[in-house]
């Protein structure tokens, strides 16, 4: 265990890890359809320096980062959006409890949601998904929504809390809300608006992940973010696009760089609208499962796990040889239209 | 006051800067209107947004493991194809000339995917706005390309729909040559049914292809142009021979030859959608449709013959008036299974429409000299009668 640790933490594996993105952009773009215009993203990418990968490689360190080290809604890209979590600005109480505040934006944006599609969503911070909130079970947690879009929209965080928290009211088209209660309990949750009509303010892109932490931190590994989402272009209530962080195909075209018998830990997110389930499937290995992340032991391991809106859960696992593996929605009318990726696993001591 | 009047012939016959500026000076009051107008906007208050752009689609041709489509920009703002998706699966496209298409432009999408026969496809383009424009492959089979035997192979279905039906139809000619005066006015009337039945088909087809081509082309303006200037058109060629001097046998021939005309662009446009059909699968259940045709194009040869039952011409004639009746479905067929489009499509059958309505108004008039005063007796609107329900109890077989 301390052997994973000390690799984690050493500078060279932290920049190397940070250039998943410009390796990649090299590696992979040949395997899987995605048009002409799918290309263009990628030179983007290319483009972006490895000077972001401290900012990437947040995550696993489990440290206190301040908002200011969060990555601004332009900079952002689904694999940066993988490891990029965001702690609040930290203080302390007289009784020594945490507090953590969070700032969110709600705003009108246009975002890309696959190669040259544009689509008018309604973001939190910019971005969809929206943030990943990070805490400590017990932490006070203060979430001031700022909304600056055209319409109501409000927080709701699953998890415990005060009624009067719970984000059902709305928070009028520029004025702000803070949200506020304790941590509770560990495990992975979820944030979305719930303005009625709620569907429309779903699949416009208004949620994010909260996670968590227990008191006794989890084992460390590389831990990813996936919100798997559709997004229904023409309003048609069907989504003609799925993706995993917002972009279809994009792990597809910059797979996941990893290293043999490095332990992941993927927090995984289903907000898919209009579809009555989402799915991820594990190529060429097994994962233990932990729905909700709220129990320290394992329910399940196996390959498939299939989640209903709303529902999430913890995969751990860990490759034992190097090579390309490949993962995606089992429906495979989604993992056609957006939702595939690749992990691209090297050898331990590259 | 008499100074004006005085120079007043000469400002008609003169074209002057005057004139001219005259002539000028409303379109510039309406450049100044439309420029107004777009400035205020008559105080309506309207999104910024550009209307999204619509996209048509052309010829869809089908090879071994491709699909290779054409659309075009047929809405007025500038449009860019950003993903196509097949079977709802988005798939790897080769976009030429460009992906971003303006008014009228054109691009050929080809895509490597292994599409299977008999079965349903459906082609997909999503804008870079995320609107989706849909096409469906109702039976996906390989496009027929252009190869002698395919050409022999449509040139035997144009043979069996077109030329086989109107020759047999002609060989009433012995038959009706027995027939007195008034039977002679009656297969005159029942001709005018029959044909007013076939323009109208002809028109209707005209339409409901016109409605389907992209809209700048202005379908159903097409149509009505196609069908006005035959009309006119051949009217207009009828009085440049008229000028010559023509006895009343040449004169019929004459009508008869216009009749196969018409009936020949009408089979055009028929063997057009064989062709079109066949090479989009269509023609699965063709057999049966080709048998329908063949009955139903038995009356165009009978039509043909009927105004030269007094005149006896060269035999030479039959085989001519024959061929400018039932060839054009060879024709037909060739470029609608090799070339078809919606726009020339739509243009044949309203120039094959405009060309039977003339025909129906030139045996109308012989009608009326044949018959005297009134044209319009018993007996020939009986005619008429029976040939409207000719064609439409042989079309209960198509």
């Amino acid at each position: 265990m301390s052997l994973l640790r000390d690799k984690f933490f050493s500078r060279r594996d932290l920049l190397k890890l940070g250039a998943v993105g410009t390796l990649s952009a090299v590696g992979a773009n040949f395997l899987l359809p995605k048009s002409n215009a799918a290309a263009q993203s990628k030179d983007d990418l290319r483009a972006q320096t490895i000077a972001h990968a401290q900012h990437a490689l947040q995550g696993p360190c489990n440290c206190e980062m301040s908002t200011a080290n969060l990555l601004a809604a332009d900079e952002m890209n689904p694999t940066k959006f993988l490891t990029t979590f965001d702690y609040g600005v930290v203080s302390q109480l007289a009784d020594g409890r945490t507090v953590r505040e969070y700032e969110i934006i709600g705003e009108d944006k246009e975002i890309k949601v696959a190669g040259g599609v544009k689509f008018n969503a309604w973001t939190y911070n910019g971005f969809v998904p929206g943030p990943t909130l990070r805490a400590t079970e017990g932490d006070i947690v203060r979430v001031k929504f700022i909304n600056k879009g055209s319409h109501p929209h409000s927080i709701h965080f699953h998890g415990i809390h005060p009624a009067n928290m719970d984000g059902l009211e709305s928070v009028p088209s520029g004025s702000s809300f803070t949200y506020e209660f304790t941590a509770e309990p560990f495990g992975l949750h979820l944030y979305h608006c719930h303005t009625m009509p709620l569907k429309r303010h779903i699949h416009k892109g208004l949620y994010g992940t909260f996670i968590v932490d227990p008191k006794i931190p989890r084992a460390p590994a590389t831990e990813l973010v996936m919100v798997m989402n559709g997004f229904d272009l023409d309003q048609d209530a069907e989504n003609e696009f799925y993706t995993v962080n917002g972009v279809a195909f994009w792990f597809n075209e910059h797979p996941i760089e990893l290293r043999v018998n490095e332990r992941v830990r993927i927090y995984l997110v289903n907000i898919t609208e209009f579809d009555p389930i989402n799915s991820l499937h594990l190529h060429a290995n097994l994962f233990y499962y932990y729905p909700t992340g709220t129990n320290p032991t394992p329910r399940d391991y196996t390959d498939t796990v299939a989640l209903g809106q709303g529902e999430r859960g913890i995969l751990e696992f860990q490759y034992k040889t190097p090579g390309r593996y490949m993962f995606h929605a089992h429906q495979s009318e989604f993992a056609e239209l957006g939702w595939m990726g690749f992990f691209n696993v090297k050898a331990a001591d590259v | 006051m008499t100074e004006m009047n005085l120079s007043q012939p000469k400002t008609k016959t003169q074209f002057t800067a005057r004139t001219l500026a005259l002539a000028i000076i409303p379109l510039i009051l309406l450049a100044a209107i439309i420029a107004i107008f777009l400035a205020t906007n008559a105080g309506l208050q309207t999104s910024a947004s550009v209307p999204p752009g619509t996209l048509a689609f052309e010829r869809v041709v089908l090879r071994p493991e491709q699909i290779i489509f054409s659309v075009i920009n047929s809405g007025t703002s500038e449009i860019t194809i950003a993903q196509v998706a097949v079977d709802n699966a988005i798939w790897e496209s080769k976009i030429e000339p460009r992906a971003t298409l303006q008014r009228l432009e054109r691009a050929t999408i080809t895509l490597n995917y292994p599409w299977v026969e008999n079965e349903r496809h459906e082609i997909k383009v999503i804008t870079s706005d995320g609107i989706s424009f849909k096409r469906e492959i109702a039976l996906a089979v390989e496009t027929p390309q252009p190869s002698p035997q395919m050409f022999l192979s449509f040139a035997l279905i144009g043979l069996y729909v077109g030329i086989l039906p109107i020759a047999l139809g002609m060989l009433w000619y012995p038959f009706l040559r027995k027939i007195g005066k008034r039977g002679m006015d009656f297969v005159l009337a029942l001709t005018v049914g029959l044909l007013i039945f076939l323009g109208v088909e002809t028109l209707s087809e005209a339409l409901e292809i016109g409605g389907r081509v992209p809209k700048p082309f202005q379908g159903t303006g097409l149509v009505t142009i196609g069908v006005v200037v035959t009309f006119l058109a051949i009217i207009a060629i009828g009085q440049l021979n008229r000028g010559r001097a023509r006895d009343d046998a040449s004169q019929k021939l004459y009508l008869a030859y216009l009749i196969a005309l018409g009936i020949g662009l009408h089979n055009l446009g028929e063997g057009l959608a064989i062709g079109a059909s066949y090479a989009v699968g269509e023609l699965a259940l063709g057999a049966f449709l080709v048998i329908g045709f063949i009955i139903q194009n038995l009356t165009e040869g009978f039509g043909i013959v009927v105004p030269i039952i007094r005149v006896r011409p060269a035999l030479k004639h039959f085989a001519a008036l024959g061929l400018l009746a039932g060839a054009p479905a060879i024709a037909g067929t060739w470029l609608g299974g090799f070339l078809y489009s919606d726009v020339f499509a739509a243009l044949f059958f309203a120039i094959g429409a405009g060309a039977i309505f003339q025909v129906v108004y030139e045996i109308a008039k012989l009608l009326g000299k044949e018959s005297g005063t009134s044209a319009w007796n018993a007996l020939n609107v009986a005619g008429l009668f029976t040939g409207l329900a000719i064609v439409y109890v042989t079309g209960l077989l198509v």
